[in-house]
């Protein structure tokens, strides 16, 4: 079995001066694209069942994100939560396993794709509905600052979460309470076909962070180094009681939606340019061009995480089916 | 044990306070429950007792609220939300049913959510359709929910207790009926355990199945049936989810005939369980008679007070119901 190189925090201060913590950045994105990419073409052969959402694309804001985290540190995800997951540690076989509707998967397949959590990681689980995970990201904060924790809790959500009542109400919830929670909305530009030209009238997402008298920052969310500056800065506030902040990582998804999308509503000249700002491309040459890593390094890391990915579906695979014989017992937790 | 008079609210403070005294993990949250006291004073004095950060007073934001109490609980802390009426809980359905009652089977048991989310419901406060309703069918229908509807001060501080013990989300829904109501309460904490019921009264002719305040009001009219010859068995099952039903199907074998009372509306509601696991045996077989259901009209809580009384059972209703059924062949 071949695992995932844990993030680093660089000692330097930038991902892209610090060599271990570089090759530790770009290996995560390149297990979340591999991973997705796996999973794309298992659902294509009909080999995985139900449905997914690909973050393809959009690797560098899980990773930046992250990247300033310390393992005990806890994250709520989305539905389209593959890097999430991956970056904060996840293991592919168990996510895979998930996948395929394994016993051995997280969610013992009962949940799919779309509920991984891991307690180890402290993952506190993708969510199916859409801003489903922010106000239980407050909460969690909320646990840390009332037993003098200096943890601090991580919630992702898309574009299209910052229109529900949800956000409204956790953020509003965070800023009162000075919670040690960061808000990272991955602005996809589309909340499945909306884009949020129709849906929003604000600039910028961060905008809104004023609402709450909170700190909002917009960053190229396919920087991954811009995502984790940013990210330290919020972290660093959280940290010290300073509060919430709203980070917004203006990014893309290649893919659909979900499996039933036929991007009727966006061009292919939009997901070619997007294409063309590639996260893991361009955080490659950056490293590239200054000497940190050499191109040897990169192939290397290429190669590691296609056999981790290549591993992990057939470990997977190899596992037993989900067992419908221990469903009622599952529903609650036994009382002791 | 010393069994104290006190109120069906003193009785709620008095578990929140003891666990709060066991558990440095427990804590209050929801609106108005800090120096106001809560809107139907159940939290009293704890604010003063336990301050602001324990006790702890939220803006008017249901789902935020819900929400921030799974999310605490996810990673250990024993939260005990108060929604000020169940009617709110609307407002904060998704983090309710989506979030909170999946999470531990969702995530393959990775997770639990030891939540517990008390909320005053019932009518017969004037306060017409959107602050009176009875929803717990709503939550009842919701796997991964416990639902507990306790009907008297002894059982509102042991099933609470044993609520918060519970690593399950668990609804407790308080009548607001009750709340000034008094009753034996012991003093020490104490359990009492999710999903039995209780055995209020015994009678050998009819059997009365009665939720929240209209547990009362059967025994009261159980008094009244008494006193013309006819002796009910009442029983309050206490906890809808998980539903117990060995009491309910021993107490028809011995009298064969059964009356379901609810203040809920009559359709698809909890009663409407009861009676289809009756007829699903083997209860079915001791009936001499049909299963009769009294329960509230099906229309929304109205406003004045001849209106709002006419649309759940009243005593008078529960004394007629159970003659009527006496007389079926």
């Amino acid at each position: 079995m071949t695992t995932i190189t844990p993030l680093i925090s660089p000692e330097t201060g930038s991902l892209e001066s610090d060599k271990a913590a570089a090759l530790a950045a770009l290996e995560s994105m390149l297990a979340i694209r591999s991973f997705e990419e796996a999973v794309d073409g298992l659902f294509a052969r009909g080999l995985m069942h139900g449905t997914m959402h690909l973050s393809i694309g959009q690797e560098a804001s899980a990773t930046g994100i992250c990247a300033a985290l310390k393992p005990t540190d806890y994250i709520t995800s989305t539905h389209r939560g593959h890097g999430h997951c991956i970056a904060k540690g996840a293991d592919l076989t168990r996510m895979m396993a998930e996948l395929l509707a394994k016993q051995t998967g997280y969610c013992r397949g009962r949940g799919g794709s779309m509920h991984i959590a891991d307690t180890k990681t402290r993952n506190l689980g993708a969510n199916g509905i859409v801003a489903g995970g922010i106000p239980i990201a407050a909460g969690a904060a909320l646990a840390q600052k009332m037993r003098g924790e200096s943890n601090v809790v991580v919630s992702f959500f898309g574009d299209g979460a910052t229109n529900e009542g949800a956000f409204h109400e956790a953020l509003n919830l965070a800023a009162i309470w000075d919670l040690p929670v960061i808000f990272v909305c991955e602005n996809n530009k589309y909340g499945m076909s909306n884009s949020t030209e129709l849906s929003m009238r604000v600039e910028k997402i961060s905008d809104r962070a004023l609402a709450y008298g909170m700190v909002g920052v917009t960053v190229d969310g396919n920087d991954v180094n811009e995502v984790y500056q940013a990210a330290v800065a919020a972290v660093e506030r959280a940290r010290s009681g300073n509060g919430p902040t709203l980070i917004e990582c203006e990014t893309y998804r290649w893919k659909g939606h979900s499996k039933s999308d036929k991007n009727l509503y966006r061009t292919k000249e939009e997901i070619d340019e997007w294409k063309a700002k590639d996260p893991i491309v361009r955080f490659q040459e950056t490293i590239l061009t200054s000497g940190l890593v050499t191109q040897t390094e990169i192939e290397e890391l290429t190669a590691k995480v296609r056999e981790a990915t290549r591993d992990a579906i057939k470990d997977a695979s190899a596992a037993p089916d989900s067992d419908p014989a221990e469903l009622l017992t599952s529903v609650f937790r036994e009382v002791k | 044990m010393t069994d104290r008079i006190i109120t069906y609210s003193e009785a709620v403070r008095e578990a929140i306070s003891q666990a709060m005294d066991a558990d440095p993990n427990v804590f209050m949250l929801g609106e108005d429950i800090g120096i106001y006291g809560g809107a139907f004073g159940v939290s009293g004095d704890l604010y003063h007792r336990y301050g602001a950060e324990r006790i702890r007073d939220t803006p008017i934001s249901e789902l935020g609220i819900v929400g921030a109490a799974v999310g605490a609980a996810l990673v250990g802390m024993r939260p005990i939300v108060e929604i000020q009426f169940s009617d709110f809980t609307a407002q904060a359905m998704d983090q309710i049913v989506n979030q909170a009652a999946k999470i531990h089977f969702m995530l393959g048991g990775e997770l639990s959510v030891p939540m517990v989310l008390r909320a005053p419901s019932g009518s017969g406060t004037g306060a017409a359709a959107q602050h009176s309703q009875s929803l717990e069918t709503w939550f009842a229908h919701i796997p991964g929910l416990k639902v507990v509807l306790p009907s008297n001060a002894r059982d509102a501080k042991g099933l609470l207790l044993a609520a918060i013990d519970d690593p399950n989300p668990v609804i407790v829904l308080e009548h607001k009926l009750l709340y000034k109501t008094s009753g034996p309460v012991p003093a020490e904490p104490y359990r009492t355990p999710i999903g039995v019921a209780d055995l209020v009264r015994e009678g050998k002719d009819l059997v009365i199945v009665a939720t929240g305040v209209m547990v009362s009001r059967s025994v009261a009219a159980a008094e009244q049936l008494s006193a013309q010859g006819i002796e009910a068995t009442v029983i309050d099952p206490r906890t809808l989810s998980p539903l117990d039903m060995t009491l309910i199907n021993d107490a028809i074998a011995a009298t064969g005939r059964v009356m379901l009372v609810q203040e809920a509306p009559k359709h698809v509601g909890f009663m409407a369980e009861v009676a289809a696991r009756i007829a699903e045996g083997p209860a079915l077989y001791s009936l001499l008679a049909p299963v009769k259901r009294l329960c509230g009209m099906d229309i929304p809580i109205p406003y004045a007070p001849q209106l709002e009384k006419a649309a759940v059972p009243q005593l008078e209703d529960i004394v007629a119901g159970a003659v009527q059924l006496m007389r079926e062949p």
